[in-house]
């Protein structure tokens, strides 16, 4: 919200994003080769500042995306502009510094911690890695940093099957924030905790946020949390980005009928109001074989003769809305 | 600020006084643990009288062990002999002391040595698909052939020393070791640890070494204790047949060769050099499973 005001700074460019994984197909002689379009033209922008939220069914690429751009996938085509660099064109030395930047906490706070090392070092690791200060200031800002994430200093010593969920997802976030990273992309950092944790590790990470300027690039697919926390939010639907909006916008006033039917499934605090509830029909459709035309008109409630066959476009409908669908043609 | 500095300085010293209580802590319960460990402490044991017997057994026992004395031959263990002697009047005692050195160092170095090169290989092959093939089929067709068999073919080849012993021995079991490792390897390297971090920018060889490796240290602790056991039982067994260690030099395997023309006559000479082995083999086993459970972090409760 503050950002409206001040002028937007573009700190993260995705354009044309395409991550199409090979399948191996069937037949004595690997049949033909047919390809999971598991990201689809996913085009966005991360102003310097914000959180942005990506919100999807499972399965709609939205982690895919943000492994994409930390290049823990390769990326089939598209650009992701950091600083005016392509990080898709980095290699060695400056893909190092990059990734230094941008960090990332991932959703299995179980296995995303390393069982054969203290807490301590797990933290250091990063100092370590990219040559940050003297070895024997490490502790010092690792002891830091567990203060300011809400853990306790002789944790240090612990091993990851001491903590629970929560716990380790603080460390989780703190091996992030430990290099100074300028972006953080959180791939559904809460999904795998219970709903009282949530909120203490979503309230930690807005806290941070104001604390070291921080940019989110927020994944999730349970829109109340996302709602909480972003600035902005894309919906993707079968590995398309189908609406974008500013947060008010998007809950205010959901364009595309996607996002319509996704607000409409969030439970409301007094289940006695009334209020009208889209049902979607039928399954998501295979991303190895996406309907042509609009990739949601076999389940949407508004389809048309059109969609089955032109693919809609991006358009902005309103301040910095953009929706891809024909009904706003 | 004054404060701030204070307040500082007070979390520091519960810092510091944290980690000496929990260091404290630590080594009581790991000291208790180790002793509370039957296999790490019978196996230990067993392993260290053996080693002592091989360090300094040589040195206590009191006649040559290359010095025949045709008059003492065959001597059943008594007084003189404590253990007896062999065909050609040798003292058994001191040669199996003698052997425990040779036997030992054979089954040291050999399991040093598989573990080391069946661990970069398996971590190589785990983590470079494309040198996976190649270093896994090379193990393949090494696996095919039975181990003594493909050692007394080196050994031939190579001519019967003690090094080309443990030469032999190495490439014979390096497989095993490399397999091992790869598929531990291949199941971290999709944790999403390493994932996170590959994402932090680490280079890969830390990856491998530092991450990739200390995990798969649990069953190449228990496959080199095999290894060391196994590599005994095999160089007795090159021994035996007359492909390992040459005569005169004595190994449990020789001594034990020598006396299966006389087991009717002088038992001592297969029954004392046998328990060695079989001692061997089992404090090794021990002491290998007894391991795995103590570096375990899940059971240092």
């Amino acid at each position: 919200m503050l950002q409206a005001e001040t002028e937007k700074k573009v700190l993260l460019e995705v354009q044309g994003l395409k991550k199409y994984f090979p399948v191996k197909g069937l037949g004595m002689f690997g049949g033909t080769q047919q390809y999971v379009k598991a990201v689809d033209d996913v085009s966005f922008t991360l102003y310097e500042g914000e959180t942005f939220g990506l919100v999807g069914e499972s399965g709609c690429g939205k982690s895919t995306t943000g492994r994409t751009i930390m290049r823990l996938t390769e990326p089939t085509e598209g650009k992701a502009v950091y600083r005016n660099v392509d990080i898709f064109g980095q290699s060695g030395k400056q893909l190092r510094k990059t990734r230094e930047e941008i960090q990332m906490v991932f959703q299995d706070p179980y296995s995303s911690l390393n069982p054969r090392k203290r807490i301590g070092s797990t933290l250091q690791e990063p100092l370590i890695v990219h040559k940050l200060g003297q070895r024997k200031d490490h502790t010092e800002r690792v002891m830091d940093i567990m203060q300011k994430v809400g853990l306790q200093l002789d944790h240090f010593y612990r091993f990851p099957h001491e903590f629970s969920g929560g716990q380790r997802q603080r460390i989780g976030l703190a091996r992030a924030l430990i290099a100074n990273p300028k972006l953080i992309i959180c791939d559904e950092p809460v999904s795998a905790l219970d709903v009282s944790i949530q909120s203490q590790i979503v309230n930690l990470l807005q806290r941070m946020q104001k604390e070291f300027n921080l940019t989110y690039l927020f994944i999730a697919h349970d829109i109340s949390v996302v709602r909480h926390i972003s600035d902005r939010i894309g919906v993707m639907y079968l590995g398309k980005m189908v609406e974008t909006a500013p947060t008010d916008n998007l809950i205010g006033k959901p364009l595309h009928p996607y996002t319509q039917a996704l607000l409409s499934a969030v439970p409301m605090p007094n289940p006695r109001i009334k209020r009208e509830r889209i049902t979607l029909k039928g399954e998501i459709p295979s991303p190895l074989n996406p309907p042509s035309g609009c990739v949601f008109h076999t389940r949407c409630p508004f389809v048309m003769d059109k969609c089955k066959t032109v693919q809609p476009l991006n358009k902005e409908v309103g301040q910095d809305h953009f929706v891809a669908c024909h009904l706003y043609d | 600020m004054h404060v701030a500095q204070e307040q500082d300085k007070l979390l520091k010293d519960e810092f510091i006084l944290a980690k000496k209580r929990l260091k404290r802590h630590q080594k009581k319960l790991l000291f208790r643990r180790l002793i509370r460990n039957r296999g790490i402490l019978f196996g230990g044991i067993i392993m260290v009288l053996l080693t002592l017997l091989a360090v300094f057994g040589p040195i206590f026992v009191p006649y040559d062990p290359y010095e025949m004395v045709v008059t003492d031959r065959l001597m059943a263990p008594g007084a003189q002999h404590f253990l007896g002697t062999d065909n050609f009047g040798r003292d058994l005692l001191t040669r199996m002391a003698y052997g425990a050195r040779v036997s030992l160092s054979v089954g040291l170095s050999v399991s040093l040595l598989a573990c080391f090169f069946g661990m970069l290989i398996g971590l190589l092959a785990s983590y470079f698909k494309a040198l996976d093939n190649v270093l896994m089929r090379i193990c393949d067709g090494l696996m095919a052939i039975p181990g003594v068999l493909l050692a007394i073919a080196l050994v031939a080849a190579l001519g019967p020393k003690m090094e080309n012993v443990i030469l032999a021995l190495t490439i014979v079991f390096v497989p095993n070791v490399a397999r091992v490792v790869r598929s531990a390897a291949i199941v971290i390297r999709e944790e999403t640890y390493i994932e996170a971090i590959r994402a932090q920018g680490a280079k890969t060889w830390r990856i491998i070494v530092l991450h990739i490796a200390p995990n798969t240290v649990a069953p190449l602790i228990v496959q080199a204790s095999f290894i060391f056991a196994d590599a005994i039982i095999t160089e007795a067994a090159l021994s035996f047949l007359g492909a390992g260690i040459p005569a005169p030099d004595p190994s449990w395997g020789n001594i034990l060769h020598d006396g299966k023309v006389f087991i009717f006559n002088a038992w001592w000479m297969t029954v004392f050099p046998g328990i060695l082995i079989v001692l061997s083999v089992f404090g090794l086993n021990l002491l290998g499973d007894g391991i795995r459970d103590y570096i375990d972090p899940h059971t240092s409760k």
